[in-house]
């Protein structure tokens, strides 16, 4: 008798994705349920447990969760959940639970995935289940990474303790024992409307017993007197790990959060501790702490370390970029310090460049150095160059001791072109923004991801404005560009075992940064261009676009949603390569991907290649410069 | 399955045996070879926790409802566990009944005079049957049904009746709805009311459990079982003794 699941496969029958199965798989399917009843409350699957069945509920209610215990999903008759755990490593990702009595037919995990592997449809209905999957998929990466992806904000518990800053040390000592905190902040202003308070330093627990009672001065002393004036402080918005990295650097444990240049409170280095395991954070401090060169190449494993921590845990690209990005960057600022007491202070100011991937902050553990010099206006190649190109030879060789390799586009400090003064700098934007040629802008995409490491920084926000002013009055400037990011397409389709390329030919492998995250930068650097925004990331960049409407409806959060997929791919490629002990490439063999990984990548390719085509048409002016 | 005559209680006979023993003497006394394994292979004792006990979901589809007369047309089990009903292993026969068939059980079951033309005596399935039954304890819905017609039937074929622990949803539900003793409002204020179904859809029903289309007898098996799970998540604990549940 074949009918002893006539119920079963009649339920089935009615719902996609399984209306569209022909009866023998239907009849598979039903063939292989088992059913468990759960009563309103109780747990269905817990996060990390085994994935067995791939759950159908045939009635009641069913909560999915996010790692982070907030609700992912809700569920009733005929949905379906689980799929993602059995398609991603057999482990369930989104613990559920009946919120209504509730029954459940199991389907085993092999007879799942056997189906899901052979019929192409029913795959294809399980995953586009709803149309923001990708999306799902990047969020739960970032929700599992609460602690690197917080706001300052998130950490401020409660208002400033704040004195006039005509107040005397012991008003300040009675105010702080009083709100019983260890730091105070002095304003100045009116104080009757906010707008007008400003700060104007900051008084710590430590400053009334160094400054104040080891040096005998009177409890009358006005609590400026011993307070830290200079105060170093953060916008609301950044990240926790970013205002760890300013505590680091300035040697502050209280750091005032502001918004719209109020201080809204004050974090602790202890707020931060308390949010942070091991991280590269702990990098970072070694980093700075290193004093030599030796010290520092030392610290290159751990760095790699921490990568394969973060990109092998659940942190989203986004922040394994930054966060990488952060460890570069405090190699060179420790590399400039050293260099500057092995060869005396600088003749004149400089800045120190970051450019491409660590000024957008989007490294990867794979990244060779991209820097340039940038000097003061009174430079003079005969008094001052041989300081400065010394000065570059000691950064350049001292990174690629540390593991970052000397650029093969010679974009280095070390060459002549990129130590340059400001004015001369200036030139090259204006050059290259006002007279383009597709030929002559194909090296210099990266200039345009420019970041001030060290020194006057201010010099690399002003070149940045001035060619984000300019450039969106340059349309052949901008065609120019877009013709440039074209270059570098995505594969046409991506199987089990090859690469399909766009002439039919079969690749063995896909370079995912070549064919994936580089051409996104591009083109999303292209949209930034034309609408004058000064972010560096791509991700800010693609925000800012997307406020200016210069993209059709939905696309731009295709666009983030495919970038944080591929170089997530990517890093986690990085990843098992370090595991392995080979060394990390872009390159990836698709035999290595999940059937879900294989068929996410194949969407995010198909996002970026209609935005290359929106791209072409957008600015296809192109054609007016032949 | 069709109990309508049968709905009510029958207290006083629901002093539980000692299975244990109770199988080791019928393994003594069977004749038939068939049942003499199946109680041979044993049964769970009373003060195993329902958790640990096999199951097997048991509905039988008869021409009728009196046992003297009407017959077994098909006979369904599913096996299950507290936390698992295992309808992917689900088995259904069509079985001849030795009378005929009724219009009226042909509408129920859906089941023709042609295909049971086709389908075996119900002793030359018996081994199959009670193969899958050993050691498992049975789980029906009105157990009266399954015991009156099952025994008659062998009775009939084999000239020996057959004994089981059963546990029957119907008497879990009727314990709740039918002995509980009148609350003094009640008492004081009798109404006439109707009474609470524990017939096996709105029993269902009042666990969340979706409405089947009933009278195949593997779904009805299968209907059972899920109650069974409803009923001890809701009212009992995996750890309650099967002693307390069967009869």
């Amino acid at each position: 008798m074949q009918d002893e699941q006539q119920e079963i496969v009649d339920f089935l029958r009615r719902y996609p994705p399984f209306r569209d199965l022909d009866e023998g798989a239907l009849e598979h399917i039903g063939g292989s349920i088992d059913v468990r009843y759960y009563k309103a409350g109780s747990p269905i699957v817990d996060f990390g447990q085994d994935a067995l069945f791939w759950h159908i509920v045939r009635s009641g209610v069913v909560e999915v969760f996010r790692r982070d215990g907030t609700l992912y999903n809700r569920l009733t008759e005929g949905d379906y959940f689980g799929e993602f755990g059995l398609l991603h490593r057999k482990k369930v990702r989104f613990p559920a639970r009946a919120s209504e009595d509730t029954l459940l037919y199991l389907v085993p995990e092999p007879v799942f995935t056997e189906l899901f592997e052979r019929n192409e449809t029913f795959a294809d209905q399980v995953e586009i289940e709803d149309r923001s999957r990708l999306q799902k998929v990047v969020s739960r990466q970032q929700a599992g990474n609460d602690l690197l992806s917080a706001t300052v904000e998130s950490l401020v518990q409660r208002e400033p303790v704040t004195l006039p800053d005509s107040a005397s040390s012991l008003e300040a000592a009675r105010c702080m024992t009083e709100a019983g905190v260890s730091s105070l902040l002095l304003v100045s202003g009116s104080g009757d409307t906010d707008a007008a308070v400003t700060l104007a330093g900051i008084v710590t627990d430590r400053d009334l017993r160094t400054r104040l009672v080891a040096k005998g001065l009177p409890l009358e002393t006005p609590a400026v007197t011993i307070a830290t004036t200079q105060v170093v402080t953060i916008e609301h918005s950044r990240l926790v790990f970013e205002a760890m990295l300013v505590m680091l650097h300035n040697n502050v444990h209280h750091l005032p959060v502001l918004h719209q240049q109020r201080p809204i409170g004050v974090i602790a280095l202890s707020d931060i501790i308390r949010h942070e395991s091991h991280n590269s954070l702990f990098v970072v401090s070694r980093i700075y702490r290193a004093q030599t060169v030796d010290e520092l190449a030392a610290l290159a494993p751990e760095a790699r370390a921490s990568f394969v921590r973060m990109a092998g845990g659940d942190t989203s690209a986004r922040i394994v970029g930054s966060a990488m990005s952060a460890i570069g960057r405090a190699f060179k600022q420790r590399l400039l310090e050293l260099a500057e007491q092995q060869f005396g202070a600088p003749p004149l100011p400089y800045c120190f460049l970051a450019l491409g991937s660590m000024g957008r902050q989007e490294q990867s553990v794979v990244t060779d150095q991209d820097n340039a010099l940038v000097l003061d206006n009174r430079f003079d190649p005969g008094r001052h160059d041989e300081y400065f190109e010394q000065l570059a030879k000691f950064v350049s060789d001292g990174l690629a001791r540390c593991g970052y390799t000397y650029c093969t586009g010679g974009v280095m400090a070390t060459n002549r072109k990129w130590r340059q003064p400001l004015k001369v700098w200036e030139g090259y934007f204006d050059t290259w923004i006002e007279h383009p040629t597709p030929e002559g802008l194909l090296d210099s995409n990266i200039f345009f991801d420019l970041d001030g490491v060290y020194g006057r920084t201010e010099w690399a926000e002003g070149l940045r404005r001035r060619f984000a002013r300019n450039a969106r009055q340059h349309p052949r400037f901008l065609a120019s560009m877009a013709r440039n990011a074209l270059l570098r397409t995505p594969p046409l389709g991506f199987f089990k075992d090859f690469v399909l390329e766009a002439d039919g030919r079969h690749s063995a492998a896909i370079n995912l940064k070549r064919r994936g995250t580089a051409p996104l930068t591009d083109l999303i650097r292209v949209h930034a261009l034309a609408v004058g925004s000064e972010a560096l990331n791509s991700y800010e960049r693609l925000v800012e676009v997307m406020r200016a409407k210069v993209l059709p409806p939905g696309r731009g959060a295709d666009l983030l949603d495919a970038l944080e997929f591929i170089a997530w791919v990517r890093l986690r490629n990085q990843v098992e390569d370090l595991k392995a002990g080979r060394e990390p490439d872009n390159s990836i063999e698709p035999e290595r991907l999940s059937e879900f990984e294989r068929k996410s990548l194949r969407e995010a390719f198909t996002v970026l290649s209609h935005a290359q085509d929106f791209l072409k048409y957008r600015y296809q002016s192109a054609r007016a410069i032949g | 399955m069709l109990h309508a005559g049968l709905l009510y209680d029958k207290r006083g006979t629901d002093t539980s045996p000692d299975w244990p023993r109770r199988f080791a003497e019928l393994a003594r006394a069977a004749r038939d070879e068939r049942l003499r394994s199946f109680y041979s292979a044993g049964i769970v004792s009373g003060d195993t926790p329902i958790r640990d006990v096999p199951l097997l979901a048991l509905d039988v589809e008869t021409t009728g409802l009196n046992p003297a007369v009407d017959a077994i047309v098909s006979v369904g089990l599913v096996p299950m566990t507290l936390d698992r009903v295992r309808a992917s292993a689900a088995r259904h026969w069509l079985v001849k009944p030795r009378v005929p068939l009724s219009e009226d059980s042909i509408t129920i079951h859906g089941i023709t005079h042609s295909q049971l033309d086709r389908a075996p005596d119900l002793v030359e399935v018996l081994g199959d049957i009670l193969d899958l039954m050993a050691r498992h304890v049975m789980v029906v819905h009105c157990r009266e049904i399954e015991r009156l017609f099952l025994g008659a039937a062998l009775v009939h074929r084999i000239n020996e009746g057959i004994e089981f622990p059963v546990i029957d949803t119907m008497q879990l539900e009727g314990r709740l709805y039918r002995n509980r003793p009148a609350s003094l409002w009640r008492r004081l204020w009798p109404r006439r009311e109707t009474p609470v179904s524990i017939r096996l859809s709105p029993s269902r029903q009042r666990y969340g459990l979706p409405r089947y289309r009933l009278h195949h007898a593997v779904t009805d098996a299968l209907a059972t079982g899920e109650l069974l799970q409803a009923q001890i998540a809701h009212r009992f604990s995996p750890t309650t003794p099967v002693g307390e549940l069967w009869a």
